[in-house]
């Protein structure tokens, strides 16, 4: 027996003890959309690693809108042969059910909208992201920065890893994956935030405050996390579910455990009282990334309560739905009241989105198939509405930037009827008049409420939307009955990629209102599915 | 029979006392001997901004870029540690996973050495 | 054997409404010629001014020709054949709401379609004349041509719902052709009023639509006739009420007929073709098509008679007091309507005959408004009858034609009149009881007081002392009467010539009562009458002639005076102030309402303005304060988010543990 032999038999040996670690099955086709995104994010920072400067633009923007459009693509080529009652893969840890397929394809059209107010160079010569975040504010520097053509290009792959983010976090079917996923959106969101070209300062502040907010929201979310394991021995939400339906386990940690991961759901909703961060963030983000927040948080924060509260908590809704009962008739009063005395748009808009967090809210809470599917088309409507109002903000502008103060859009139907009227459009949208999608957003979102015996949450929330109401007619009155002021703001002539994306969101506002079948059926086209096997 | 929540009980108990007792037998026992750094908020030699226009006032953003990239190898190596410990029961596919793993990093890395991060003059 | 009976009367039933086929497939045509029309003259505008009045002539007549084709294609048939339906494309597909554009070609329609077309094909040539002089001569055929194509929908459509388009249709010409010479105040008025008062006629229909779909869930002819009998007793007197309503805006009849005399503001050819030969009969067409609905409810029936006889009453003593010569045949119309009205009350007794004197009178009193209009054409526009007179010699066929109206109108025995209002008289004493009584009495003396007002006014016009030679008019020219042109007098004379023959031609031989039958059912004859039926024609020939007397003793023998005298007897004072009928509508609606509408605003300003700005003051106070909230230290804002989760946690223990 030789040395080699020996070795051998003994390498053998060991080799003979392990037991090798089943890889868990992975459907690649159902998850192709989101390794799609997650690996073009990759490839755009190598972009910015090994790009000349001067490239960096061009093809970034044309890696993202094709890694959109191709994930779209992916996305349409699985949803013609995917199972009704969805599939679960990694291991469990993912579930490609309707739902979730449904918000990713929001999510994928929503960020193509704002993609195209981010590429936009037109309207903001250069953008409207900055050439130097290094830069100190106010000083000479950023001045000249200021002036300076060209941008931050980071910008786009940050905005699909939140993209990739998000479309984790709606389809994660555990609470770990969801914390991860939930940080892998909220950090490039935090950055994106204080890239803003003008009013540097404020723009940093709003970054630093919803980095710091959002880490204490994510707190509070892990600690509700390790409650609920420490609870049901688990994170996944069925054993979460099964522990609940039939344990003698202390409830005080699933219900401290669900209070303090709800709060950090909301916390990202900007579901009031969990809002505060929302008008200031609003205000001082680049317009264009608060377009992205606006909508698409919104939608994968949603997509997570839903997920969470259907898939764990179903069985102890009566306990639960009182208290959520109370935040959204909170959120809504906040976002409604506080909207009447805001003079910036930017901020008016932040408040109404408080207040459509609290209608998603309601739908939310439903937990049928009806609420289920409101809630996912209310999603569809309410972000491609605010796409195209973030977009019409970002295309009245004096010399100092944009003129988001509202005595600076007085008389503005006389200078630029047509970006008044598509403005005026919008916010009857957001306002809830027929005719538009938000109206029906509304409906469906109200009459799945009133089915499950909700009537007066639906009381308080109609008696919201008509005080919300007086808000967005207040500025339609301004723009169309008021003398415009000598020295007001200009509107730009908006560049091809601003024009795609408010023509995009202006149609689609309309043709949900009067067409919204389809989006209906489709949103309605299957439940969640939990399965741990 | 022991409820199973009295160890931890205990634990606050003792993680309570034990800075209770730092924070109040330190000055007791300790040489006071005071100089700027040490009325600071932080001990550790970081001045809180905002600070007058000497040194800029401002921590070098290399600070962060190296504490930045001291996290991302660390832990990356946190996880390289149980892959190597079970690489044989993991196979092929944990040998990309991990090389997957290691290339993300590695863009990360490219990026801060092509941009200039690792620059110190 | 019963069986057998029922069994072959439901297949007769069945074989009732066939679809039309052969050269009704294109019946459409009949509303879409005048439609397009008036489409090419609107939109053309100006630059069909030179060619535009002929070409609303033209679709008009062919419209005629081809309604003339449809009717002898239609006589064709078996009578049990002749109701026929085509559908032309589905209008409102909503849901139980199923309402199909389609035509209903029976015997009923196509008389309205010949009379619509014919009458409307005549007055459209004499506009040619009479328009002449009129800037807007192209927007006028315009309009008439949009009647005309409303007015066919209205007659032709095979729901409730098709009849009301075209009777909104007909709504707005009128009310377009009223206010044509807008200029005038008081055109502009009487087109507001006119419009007003056919809405809350139009209300009743509409209501009693809605009722018909809420208990049917259709609005079809057939089915809804079919079906009737389900409605119980109440919903049928409710609708038969709210259809009558409908009728007496449309028709102008009691206590909606203030309109009607205001509306001659407008050109006289309107005058003759909307206000007195067709529009104004939709009521009583909408009766008749009713009139399995009618059948049904005999106390329905009932009010309709009362609303008929009052309302002839109303306007023969109106119509004694009037000097404008186009008021007194406006009454005239309201009083002859009222006869149909009262004929089609009376149910199977009367259907045929409301609809054979709404066409006899279509006839006579078109020809009267359009010698009227002669008249007035010849004389500068005026209408005093008290500064006319004479005027046989300066414009004979004018004065020809309008004389063989007036006596059809007045029932001169063998003339149209004759034939078609003796019928009703007799079918009125026809009734049991007091309503024989009452109602053959009221008819009876309208026919007298007819006679009476009538008279007066051809003696006025035409005979007597040529009142006019030492006047001027108001703006100050001589009159220099002449006969007017011959595109003016031709349609007269042809409807001088169906006001003498109309009436024998359709009473002799019970032609036009066969002829309706499919449409309207058999004409029962009265047996038991309160009054021989040989009696009643002596009797209002007989006080018809004492009409005539009263008023040659009255007008006829003596001179006029030219202004009207102000020293008069209380019921001329009554009747020339239109028997208060305006007092009374201010009086019970118009000031109740302003009363309502004012405590409304005051309710408005006072309540619901202070509760809705005390409301909004209290938000803007409660943002206001919130606002301070939003402080902008992260470190209130991450208070507030611990806050919220203190309180939703602890919301969930007390929820779970209390």
């Amino acid at each position: 027996m030789t040395v080699l032999e020996a070795a051998h038999t003994s390498l053998g040996g060991f080799l003979a003890q392990v037991t090798p670690i089943q890889a868990p099955e992975i459907d690649y086709a159902a998850i192709l959309p989101m390794l799609i995104v997650l690996g073009a994010a990759c490839v755009g920072v190598l972009f910015e690693a090994f790009l000349p400067r001067y490239q960096r633009w061009s093809w970034q923007v044309a890696l993202t809108l094709l890694t959109l459009v191709g994930a779209g693509l992916a996305l349409v080529v699985y949803l013609r042969d995917n199972p009704q009652q969805g599939v679960v893969t990694l291991a469990g840890v993912l579930s490609v059910d309707r739902p979730a397929l449904f918000l990713w394809g929001t999510l994928l059209v929503l960020a193509f909208g704002a993609v195209l107010l981010i590429a936009d160079r037109s309207v903001e010569p250069g953008g409207a992201f900055v050439s130097h975040a290094a830069v100190r504010p106010g000083t000479i520097q950023d001045r000249a920065q200021a002036a300076r053509l060209g941008m931050q290009t980071e910008v786009f792959p940050l905005t699909l890893f939140a993209l990739g983010g998000m479309m984790v976090f709606c389809a994660s079917n555990n609470l770990l994956t969801m914390f991860i996923a939930l940080e892998v959106l909220s950090l490039p969101l935090y950055l994106m935030c204080g890239l803003a070209r003008r009013r540097r300062l404020l723009s940093q502040e709003a970054a630093v405050k919803y980095f710091l907010l959002g880490a204490f929201a994510s707190a509070f979310f892990l600690y509700g996390v390790a409650l609920l394991y420490g609870y049901a021995n688990s994170v996944r939400l069925r054993d979460i579910a099964e522990a609940a339906a039939g344990t003698n386990r202390s409830d005080t940690l699933l219900y401290a455990g669900l209070g303090l991961l709800v709060v950090g759901l909301l916390f990202k909703a900007s579901v009031g009282p969990f809002h505060a961060w929302t008008p200031d963030v609003y205000q001082g983000a680049p317009t264009p990334v608060t377009a992205f927040m606006a909508a698409c948080t919104k939608v994968a924060a949603f997509g997570g309560i839903l997920r969470v509260l259907t898939g764990a908590f179903q069985a102890t809704s009566w306990e639960w739905r009182g208290v959520l009962w109370g935040v959204a008739i909170v959120s809504m009063i906040i976002g409604a009241v506080l909207g009447l005395t805001q003079t910036d748009i930017k901020r008016m808009i932040a408040y109404s989105s408080v207040a459509h967090a609290g209608f998603l809210l309601v739908g939310s809470i439903a937990l049928t198939g009806e609420g289920l599917s409101g809630t996912l088309f209310y999603l569809l409507a309410y972000g491609f509405t605010t796409v195209a109002a973030f977009g019409v903000v970002s295309l009245v502008r004096t010399a100092d930037g944009e003129a988001t103060h509202l005595s600076q859009w007085a008389g503005l139907a006389k200078r630029s009827p047509l970006v008044a009227g598509v403005f005026t459009f919008l916010l009857l949208a957001l306002a809830g008049i027929p005719l538009t999608s938000g109206f029906i957003g509304k409906f469906v979102v109200f009459s799945a409420a009133l089915k499950d015996g909700m009537a007066p949450l639906v009381v308080v929330a109609l008696l919201a939307s008509a005080v919300a109401a007086f808000f967005y007619l207040r500025v339609v009155v301004l723009m169309y009955f008021s003398e415009p002021s000598p020295e007001g703001p200009t509107v730009s002539v908006p560049g091809s990629f601003t024009m795609v994306a408010i023509t995009l969101g202006t149609v689609i506002t309309f043709v949900l209102g009067v067409w919204p079948a389809f989006v209906l059926d489709w949103a309605g086209a299957g439940g969640f599915a939990f399965s741990t096997t | 029979m022991l409820d199973p929540y009295v160890p931890l009980v205990l634990m606050f108990v003792l993680a309570t006392a034990f800075s209770a007792v730092s924070v109040l037998v330190a000055p007791l026992i300790g040489p006071r001997r005071y100089n700027r750094a040490k009325l600071d908020s932080y001990e550790c030699g970081i001045e809180p901004s905002p600070q007058p226009i000497v040194g800029g006032g401002r921590t070098p953003v290399a600070y962060y870029l190296t504490a930045m990239l001291f996290i991302l190898f660390d832990i990356e190596m946190v996880f390289l540690y149980p892959f190597a410990v079970t690489a044989d029961a993991l196979g092929l596919f944990g040998l990309v996973e991990i090389a997957l793993f290691i290339a993300t990093v590695g863009f990360a890395y490219a990026y801060v050495w092509r941009r200039g991060g690792l620059d110190w003059n | 054997m019963t069986n057998l009976a029922a069994a072959q009367a439901t297949l007769a039933e069945a074989a009732q409404v066939g679809a039309a086929g052969g050269v009704a497939r294109f019946a459409w045509l009949l509303i879409a010629l005048p439609a397009l029309g008036a489409a090419v003259l609107l939109i053309g505008g100006k630059r069909t001014n030179a060619w535009g009045h002929l070409l609303g002539c033209a679709t008009v007549v062919l419209s005629f020709l081809y309604g003339t084709l449809l009717f002898f294609d239609t006589t064709d048939l078996d009578p049990q054949r002749r109701v026929r339906e085509l559908d032309v494309f589905s209008w409102i597909p909503v849901n139980a709401l199923q309402v199909d554009f389609g035509l209903r070609l029976d015997p009923l329609s196509l008389t309205f379609v010949l009379l619509v077309t014919g009458v409307g094909a005549l007055i459209h040539i004499y506009s040619v004349g009479y328009m002449s002089h009129d800037a807007d001569r192209r927007k006028f055929f315009a309009y008439l041509n949009l009647f005309v194509a409303a007015m066919l929908v209205l007659v032709l459509g095979n729901s409730f719902v098709t009849l009301y388009f075209g009777w909104e249709g007909v709504g707005v010409a009128s009310y377009l052709l009223i206010a044509f010479w807008q200029h005038r105040p008081a055109a502009a008025t009487a087109a507001k009023k006119a419009f007003l008062m056919n809405r809350v006629g139009d209300v009743g229909l509409a209501i009693a639509i809605f009722l018909l779909f809420r208990d049917l869930g259709t609005t079809q002819y057939t089915e809804v006739f079919a079906r009737a009998g389900e409605l119980s007793s109440g919903t049928l007197l409710a609708i038969t009420l709210l259809l009558l309503l409908g009728a007496c805006g449309k028709s102008g009849q009691f206590p909606l007929q203030a309109w009607l005399p205001d509306a001659m503001e407008g050109p006289t050819p309107v005058s003759a073709l909307i206000h007195a030969a067709t529009m104004v009969t939709a009521g009583v067409y909408l009766v008749a098509r009713s009139n399995p609905i009618y059948d049904l409810s005999p106390d329905g029936r009932l009010v309709v008679t009362v609303i008929g006889a009052l309302t002839l009453l109303i306007g023969c003593v109106i119509g004694c007091a009037y000097d404008d010569i186009k008021k007194v045949l406006a009454y005239s119309t309201v009083s002859q309507i009222g006869y149909m009205i009262l004929a089609v009350g009376l149910g199977p007794a009367g259907y045929a005959l409301g609809i054979m004197h709404l066409l006899t009178h279509g006839f006579f009193k078109a020809g009267l408004f359009l010698g009227a209009g002669s008249v007035m054409h010849g004389m500068n526009d005026e209408t005093d009858i008290r500064r006319f007179g004479g005027l046989f010699r300066y414009m004979p066929v004018t004065a020809v034609t309008f004389i063989i109206g007036y006596l059809a109108i007045i029932g001169f025995p063998g003339l149209s009149g004759y034939f078609s209002k003796d019928a009703i008289i007799e079918a009125a004493f026809g009734q049991e009881g007091w309503r024989g009584w009452v109602f053959g009495g009221a008819a009876l003396l309208g026919a007298g007081l007819t006679a009476f007002y009538m008279t007066r006014l051809v003696l006025l016009t035409f005979f007597g002392e040529k009142r006019w030679e030492k006047l001027t008019s108001a703006d100050g020219r001589a009159y220099h009467p002449h006969e007017s042109p011959s595109v003016m007098t031709v349609p007269m004379i042809v409807l001088a010539i169906g006001s003498v023959g109309a009436g024998a031609f359709f009473a002799l031989g019970d032609n036009l009562v066969t002829w309706l039958e499919p449409s309207l059912g058999a004409l029962e004859a009265s047996e038991h009458g309160v009054l021989p039926h040989a009696l009643v024609p002596v009797l209002t020939i007989l006080l018809v002639a004492a009409g005539v007397a009263a008023a040659w003793l009255l007008v006829g023998r003596k001179p006029v005076p030219v202004t009207r005298p102000v020293r008069v007897a209380l019921p001329v004072r009554a009747a020339r102030a239109d028997l208060y009928a305006n007092a009374i509508n201010e009086a019970l609606f118009a000031r109740p309402g302003a009363w309502l509408a004012r405590a409304l605003v005051f309710v408005d300003n006072k309540g619901v303005d202070g509760l809705v700005n005390g409301t909004a003051a209290l938000l803007g106070g409660g943002s206001g304060r919130m606002r301070r909230l939003q402080t902008g230290f992260v470190r209130s804002y991450a208070l507030s988010m611990l806050g919220g989760s203190v309180l939703v946690v602890a919301a969930l223990l007390v929820v779970r543990f209390a």
